[in-house]
This record gives C-alpha cells, sequence and structure tokens, in this order.
C-alpha cells in the first residue's frame, strides 16, 4: 500500500517561501495570486495493512513538526 | 566541569565548540549520534553548529531522533545542562526540550556575518558572565534562523524571562527578534549566533568567551 501525506505551514505562521513564490508568479505577469503556501508531499510505500494510526505516529514524531506544521494523510 | 560535544554527520562546529570548552577549562569528550548513552557524571552536552543529516527534511529533525538524543533528552530531564549553536538550536526545538522552532530566514538567503547580539537576561548560567545590556558581536551563519512560536508561549517567554539573547538588527526575521532562548529550569540554552567562534583574539573576536567562562564558574561552583 502507499500513503501521501501532505505538510503545510499551520495558517498563521508567516511563509516565507511562498510569499517569494507569490512575488515571482506577480513578476511573471500573473495578476490575481492573492496567497500562495509551499508545503511538502512525501509518499511512503508502506507494507499492506499499516493502520492509519501507524502512520498518524510517524507524522506526530517526524514527519511533521507540529509546533509550525499541519499534516494531512491520504491512503492511496 | 565535565563536558560533551555531540557529533552527527554533518556537524561542522564541533570542534570549535571542544576548543572554545577547553579554553574555559572544561574536561571535553567527542560523543558519535549512534551512542546511546553520554559519558558518566556529565555536567554539560553541547550540540554544535553545521548542517546535521544535510538538512532533510526539516533542519536537526533527523538528528533529533537519533540514539544520542534520547540520551540528552534523558540528561536535561536529570537536571542537566545542555547548550544548542545554530543546528544544536534547531535540535533541541525538535526534540521539544525548547519551544518553538526555526524557519527559513524571512529573506531566503543564507547569512553569514558577524553582528550585534544583545544579552536579555543573566538569570542563567549561561549568560551570568555578562552585564544585561551588553552588545555582543558574534557571527552567525545559517538559512533558517527565523525564530517563531505561538503568542502565548512568546508572552511565557518574556514573562519568565527566559529570552537570553536578540539580535540589535535582526537579520532573519525572527519573532521578537530572538537570537536564544532558556528552558523553563534555565539550563538549557538554544542560540543561533556563534559564540564559540567568538573565544579567540585570532579568530572573530572574544566576545563569546564569558558565555563558557561563566557556565564554567556556575558548574564548577555546584
Amino acid at each position: 500500500m502507499k500513503a501521501r501525506v501532505h505538510v503545510m505551514l499551520k495558517n498563521g505562521v508567516l511563509d516565507p517561501q511562498g510569499a517569494a513564490i507569490q512575488h515571482a508568479l506577480g513578476s511573471l505577469g500573473f495578476t490575481g495570486v492573492e496567497a500562495v503556501r509551499q508545503g511538502k508531499v512525501i509518499e511512503l510505500d508502506l507494507a499492506d495493512g499499516t493502520s492509519e494510526s501507524t502512520i498518524v505516529q510517524m507524522c506526530e514524531k517526524l514527519l511533521a513538526n507540529t509546533v509550525i506544521e499541519s499534516y494531512k494523510i491520504e491512503v492511496l | 566541569m565535565r563536558a560533551a560535544v555531540v557529533v552527527f554527520p554533518g556537524s561542522n562546529c564541533d570542534r570549535d565548540m571542544a576548543v572554545a570548552l577547553k579554553a574555559a577549562g572544561a574536561d571535553v569528550q567527542m560523543v558519535w549520534h549512534k551512542d546511546a548513552a553520554l559519558p558518566e557524571r556529565l555536567d554539560l552536552v553541547a550540540i554544535p553548529g553545521g548542517f546535521s543529516f544535510g538538512d532533510y527534511l526539516r533542519c536537526g529533525a533527523i538528528a533529533a531522533q537519533s540514539p544520542i538524543c534520547q540520551a540528552v533528552v534523558a540528561h536535561v530531564h536529570r537536571g542537566g545542562y545542555a547548550l544548542g549553536v545554530c543546528n544544536g538550536f534547531q535540535v533541541l526545538t525538535e526534540t521539544r526540550l525548547l519551544p518553538g522552532a526555526l524557519m527559513r530566514n524571512s529573506g531566503l538567503k543564507f547569512i553569514g556575518k558577524t553582528i550585534g547580539v544583545n544579552v536579555t537576561t543573566t538569570e542563567s548560567g549561561f549568560t551570568c558572565g555578562y552585564a544585561k545590556g551588553d552588545e555582543l558581536q558574534l557571527p552567525v551563519a545559517h538559512h533558517d534562523g527565523n525564530y517563531t512560536t505561538d503568542a502565548e508561549t512568546l508572552a511565557k517567554l518574556q514573562g519568565e524571562d527566559r529570552i537570553a539573547f536578540t539580535y540589535s538588527d535582526n537579520p532573519n526575521g525572527s519573532l521578537a527578534d530572538i537570537a536564544g532562548v532558556l528552558s523553563e529550569n534555565r539550563r538549557v540554552l538554544g542560540m543561533m549566533p556563534h559564540p564559540e567562534r567568538a573565544v579567540d583574539a585570532g579568530h572573530g573576536g572574544t566576545d563569546g568567551q564569558a558565555l563558557f567562562r561563566g557556565l564554567l564558574g556556575q558548574l564548577t561552583q555546584a
């Protein structure tokens, strides 16, 4: 089985990289880009039957820093 | 004082840290990240700067899961002292021994220069060798030094006088100009500037000396 973990900065945490991307899109002439947030996607190849609670633990312990990041698990 | 310096793959200030501690009079041992235990009767563990594990995932995140970090956490829970500089500060926040997190610099660039750092409290073993309000000249060298935490934690840090150092001219977007913070028991310090690179007149000044000497004074008395 596969799972995909999306890690994003929490709302309210300033994202300097997202702001730089927004600025660059503006420079390229794209108008109306009101905000950009950058995150990361982590794909996991897992043994069949790995429980979602195990994936939650992976996120809590390592994949996300829950002080500043939130995560979303997608089992594929 | 017995001190240990943790070495991760990618650490690059470990020997500077050892030299700074030895110059202040400490007995220093290097400890490899795969070791499961710290030396016995240890007073201080120092986590040096560098790019542990290539800064993969997040700065300090992989290092914080290494066997030696379990021992560092146990050492701190026993009341031991810990100093994390630069990547070491990132590791200490990732282990949750210190609150908050260090994000990418607001200007998105790596910053390597000597800058003004203010001593905000003298109420700790690390800062007792300075006077409150002293402005030190210390090198910074980081890409992810933008300290952040929630409003409640910031209020707590301020209320408990746990902000050890602030920047005179904030280089990285850090919340409240924070350059270094102390733990609740004031025995764990994390800071982005490098005091260990400022302990020799021939190498970038001597403003870092008082940190190591103060610590040694405090721990030798105890």
